[in-house]
């Protein structure tokens, strides 16, 4: 099976985010990028999945040449080959999911999995536009029955399973208050969640294979996309800072504040 | 006069879920703001009881929209069924709880009205055609005001930032509507519920939450708990030790909660989790390690080992009592 998984560029989520004093985006002095850590999770579920049924993984991602960093991560891991959307500037998920819809009509995979949000804009929209666009049934935050190094991890189903016949795949859906699974007839759009698998690393042979691995350049323009915001983002901010708390010297005084100070218990 | 259409949400056990509430309380006050209308929607297979229970809360009009093909909750019949009646009513926005079910669905119906999306949205500026929306990005680390541009506006709403509507205003009209129903590619197979005689952790008045430093013994978060009517919570790192299920979760990935008072017992307090409950009213933090971040957003800690601050502090809690 063909599948095409995304990977988007974003700022390490172990960076310190700072807003510029004029409200106007981040301060980018000194951050890290890496690969969104969903989609990470997305790239590892394909290769699992092309492992078991043989096919390619083929890694999408859409941004200035900076992304090829992103691209050539996924290919070291072990994806076959990388679709680069070449654009500058800020993009809304509107047009993120149309110009994935125009690779996907092009590359005709049998499942899409994208991260269920990125950890930049945290918006979680791009896979369910993307399943509508396309009219493909969608199967979101694809999680695990058992966290990851539990001893029933080692025997646990897997979340996501191909259909004896091929043309169907069955995703188990973390939700509130449990577990939902799904049938989706393929093609279909998959978004995943964050205990669905731990990536690997990727190998010194597998990054040393990346360098030759082909990157198709496209556009929006080539894929015929308007991709003109429709959201603006107009001025960002600092979180209220919360007040400075204490530190107390025991559990009386704590419950003394508690009750009278707070009057929450 | 613009229309805000607010969705409400049927738990798989029939019932309405409580955060369905705290968006029509947003939806209230995105249309005092655009000089807007109040609508409900509900569709279902049987959404008459809870469309009944939803009269009382000051909507102009609650549009129910019943088809046996909408039993199980999928995106694909939904989104149809929703869109459908938000362009009948030419609805300017629409808007749902911030659910695992609103993530799934809003998107999904915003794609078929070509309408752009603000997720997890935390309050409405300005006014009239111009209202922008306070959203959080980067792990809630930065604040956005965003604008959207497209005719129709589509959101999610963050329950925990807006107070539940109340009930006992008034008598509105239940207008039932003909459905669009859509064949769909997904077929839903089974929904396995965690039970929990416990509040549910995003409606919880108390949570008290367990990290890496209870080695995976909840049994004192567990007690201190239901001594207080709490939600338990937890740090990522507990669930994906596979110490207590993956629903627990506090943080980025996981709920956000903001009860009016949070206790974090051996949470180190990482930037993912404070995402999660950094809007609690009182925040309690008990950890050994006394330069421990969360002690930057606690308003009161204990530099202390939690197994021996826990019976004590449950101890000195029932002789208030």
């Amino acid at each position: 099976m063909k599948i095409l998984v995304t990977a988007k560029r974003v700022e390490d989520p172990e960076s310190k985010i700072k807003v510029k004093p004029d409200g106007s985006g981040i301060v980018q002095e000194g951050l890290k990028y890496k690969i969104n850590p969903f989609d990470e999770i997305g790239v590892e579920e394909g290769l699992r999945l092309v492992a078991k049924h043989q096919g390619e993984v083929v890694v999408v991602s859409i941004g200035g040449k900076e992304v090829q960093e992103q691209l050539r991560h996924a290919l070291a891991m072990g994806a076959h080959r990388a679709v680069w959307v070449n654009h500058t500037g800020p993009l809304d998920q509107l047009a993120i999911a149309g110009l994935l819809q125009k690779v996907a009509e092009k590359e005709k995979p049998d499942l899409v999995i994208l991260g269920k949000q990125s950890i930049d804009d945290d918006q979680n929209q791009v896979g369910q536009y993307l399943a509508e666009f396309l009219g493909w049934g969608q199967a979101t935050f694809a999680s695990k029955v058992e966290s990851l190094e539990s001893e029933q991890e080692k025997n646990k189903v897997p979340a996501i399973v191909v259909g004896a016949d091929g043309k169907t795949v069955r995703v188990i859906r973390e939700v509130d208050n449990g577990l939902a699974t799904l049938e989706c007839q393929l093609p279909a759009v998959v978004t995943t969640d964050l205990r669905l698998n731990q990536p690997r690393y990727a190998s010194l042979p597998g990054i040393m294979k990346a360098k030759s691995k082909p990157i198709e350049e496209l556009t929006p323009a080539k894929l015929g996309v308007d991709v003109t915001p429709s959201i603006q983002v107009l001025k960002m901010s600092a979180p209220p800072a919360r007040k400075a708390g204490i530190k107390v010297p025991d559990v009386p005084a704590l419950v003394e504040k508690l009750h009278n100070e707070a009057k929450v218990v | 006069m613009p229309i805000v259409l607010i969705v409400a949400e049927q738990q798989p056990d029939g019932n309405l879920r409580k955060a369905t509430l705290n968006a029509i309380g947003a939806g209230k006050q995105l249309a005092e703001k655009a000089g807007a209308e109040l609508h409900i929607a509900l569709v279902g297979k049987d959404p008459a009881k809870v469309a009944d229970e939803l009269k009382g809360y000051g909507a102009k009009a609650v549009h129910v929209g019943a088809a046996p093909e909408l039993e199980h909750y999928l995106a694909e019949t939904y989104a149809p069924a929703l869109a459908g009646l938000a362009q009948e009513l030419k609805a300017d926005y629409v808007g749902m709880a911030s659910t695992a079910q609103g993530k799934d669905l809003m998107p999904r119906l915003a794609a078929r009205l070509k309408a752009a999306m603000a997720t997890d949205v935390m309050g409405f500026n300005g006014g009239g055609a111009d209202v922008t929306f306070s959203r959080p990005m980067w792990a809630g680390n930065v604040f956005a005001e965003v604008k959207l541009t497209t005719p129709v506006k589509v959101f999610t709403l963050r329950a925990t930032e807006f107070p539940a509507a109340q009930g006992g205003q008034g008598a509105a009209e239940v207008k039932a509507f003909t459905p669009k129903v859509e064949a769909s590619k997904t077929k839903f197979v089974d929904f396995k519920e965690v039970k929990s005689a416990r509040p549910e952790l995003t409606e919880a008045r108390v949570v008290v939450s367990g990290g890496r430093g209870t080695k995976g013994d909840f049994k004192e978060i567990e007690g201190l708990a239901d001594d207080l009517g709490a939600a338990v919570g937890a740090s990522r790192a507990v669930c994906d030790a596979g110490w207590v299920p993956n629903d627990l979760q506090v943080g980025q990935t996981g709920k956000v909660v903001a009860p009016q008072l949070y206790i974090a017992a051996g949470i180190s307090g990482a930037i993912q989790h404070l995402a999660g409950m950094k809007s609690s009213k009182t925040i309690v933090a008990i950890n050994k390690d006394p330069e421990a971040p969360i002690f930057q957003v606690a308003d009161y800690g204990i530099v202390a080992d939690l197994f021996k601050v826990l019976p004590e502090l449950r101890s000195e809690l029932a002789k208030l009592k």
